[in-house]
């Protein structure tokens, strides 16, 4: 078979491929919040890790900002269907901050200033899938977009990647959390188009 | 800045393909503050995968509401109870 022309569509070449089933591209930056937007003054903010066994792993601001720092640009997706390609952001891996956390807890469940809570794995936070991120675009993260840090977890849809982070409760057994408990999909896999609970 | 949220009317269109009654007018009691009011009064956010509505007092969930495909999901644990407002049954 020959070569086939796509023909002009304002769109880059490959973006389709890169596209989950059911989602549309979108360029601009939609803000979802399931609240209002919590102000945390940076004196005051901080970052815990609580192990199964209670532990409690604490960074401040100024602790995580000295913390060797990554800038991924990765592709997101929002489960009200819209995703958003080569964003660019620059935060903490997660490795960093659990090397040297001692657990065999399987679950995590991330809280957030305000009060929102999302569950995953803790093997999907780790291996360079997962950040606490500060910066978005070469400006720091702007409160409406979940700063000053939020969790960047881009494989998964972006509920999972929760605004306004403040810690995460490792746990030997999955704990939903807010949209989790509402009828959505515990692990939300785009990929696999895993929206609601049963899909 | 405008609100990013609606008020409680929003939640009467999603609440009529569920229930026969207007559920904003029923009266609510919120959980964690004990504040009194109806639905319509509460604060609804809407850009969300579902719509949070939240106490005008004290800004916690009082209820959840997720369309999905073929079912909804209803979350009333912020609510003590609604009153709804139901016409004379006969006697
Ligand atoms: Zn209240």
């Amino acid at each position: 078979m020959g070569i086939i022309s796509r023909g002009f569509q304002g769109r880059r070449r490959g973006d389709d491929e890169r596209l989950p089933p059911g989602q549309y591209l979108t360029e601009d930056f939609p803000v979802l919040s399931a609240g209002p937007t919590p102000r945390v003054p940076l004196d005051r903010w901080e970052f815990t890790i609580d192990t199964e066994g209670g532990q409690v792993h604490r960074w401040n601001w100024q602790e995580l900002r000295a913390l060797p720092s990554e800038t991924p640009t990765v592709d997101i997706h929002c489960v009200t269907t819209w995703s958003k390609l080569d964003t660019r952001w620059q935060g903490v891996s997660l490795d960093v901050l659990f090397e040297d956390v001692e657990t065999a807890a399987e679950y995590a469940l991330v809280h957030s200033y305000g009060g929102y809570t999302t569950n995953l794995p803790l093997e999907d936070l780790l291996d360079g899938k997962a950040w606490i991120a500060y910066r978005y675009d070469g400006e720091e993260l702007e409160p409406r977009h979940g700063g000053p840090a939020r969790l960047l977890v881009p494989h998964l849809y972006f509920w999972k990647s929760a605004k306004w982070v403040r810690g995460i409760r490792l746990l030997n057994e999955d704990w939903p959390g807010f949209w989790e408990t509402a009828g959505y999909h515990d692990y939300g896999d785009p990929w696999r188009e895993q929206r609601y609970e049963g899909d | 800045m405008s609100a990013d949220y609606l008020d409680g009317n929003a939640l009467a269109g999603p609440f009529a393909e569920i229930f026969a009654a207007d559920v904003t007018v029923a009266v609510g009691r919120c959980a964690s503050c004990g504040l009194t009011g109806p639905v319509a009064g509460l604060r609804v956010y809407a850009q969300a995968p579902g719509l949070v509505a939240r106490c005008p007092g004290c800004e916690e969930v009082v209820l959840r509401l997720v369309r999905g495909p073929d079912a909804a999901w209803l979350d009333l644990r912020g609510t003590i109870s609604l009153r709804i407002p139901l016409p004379g049954a006969g006697a």
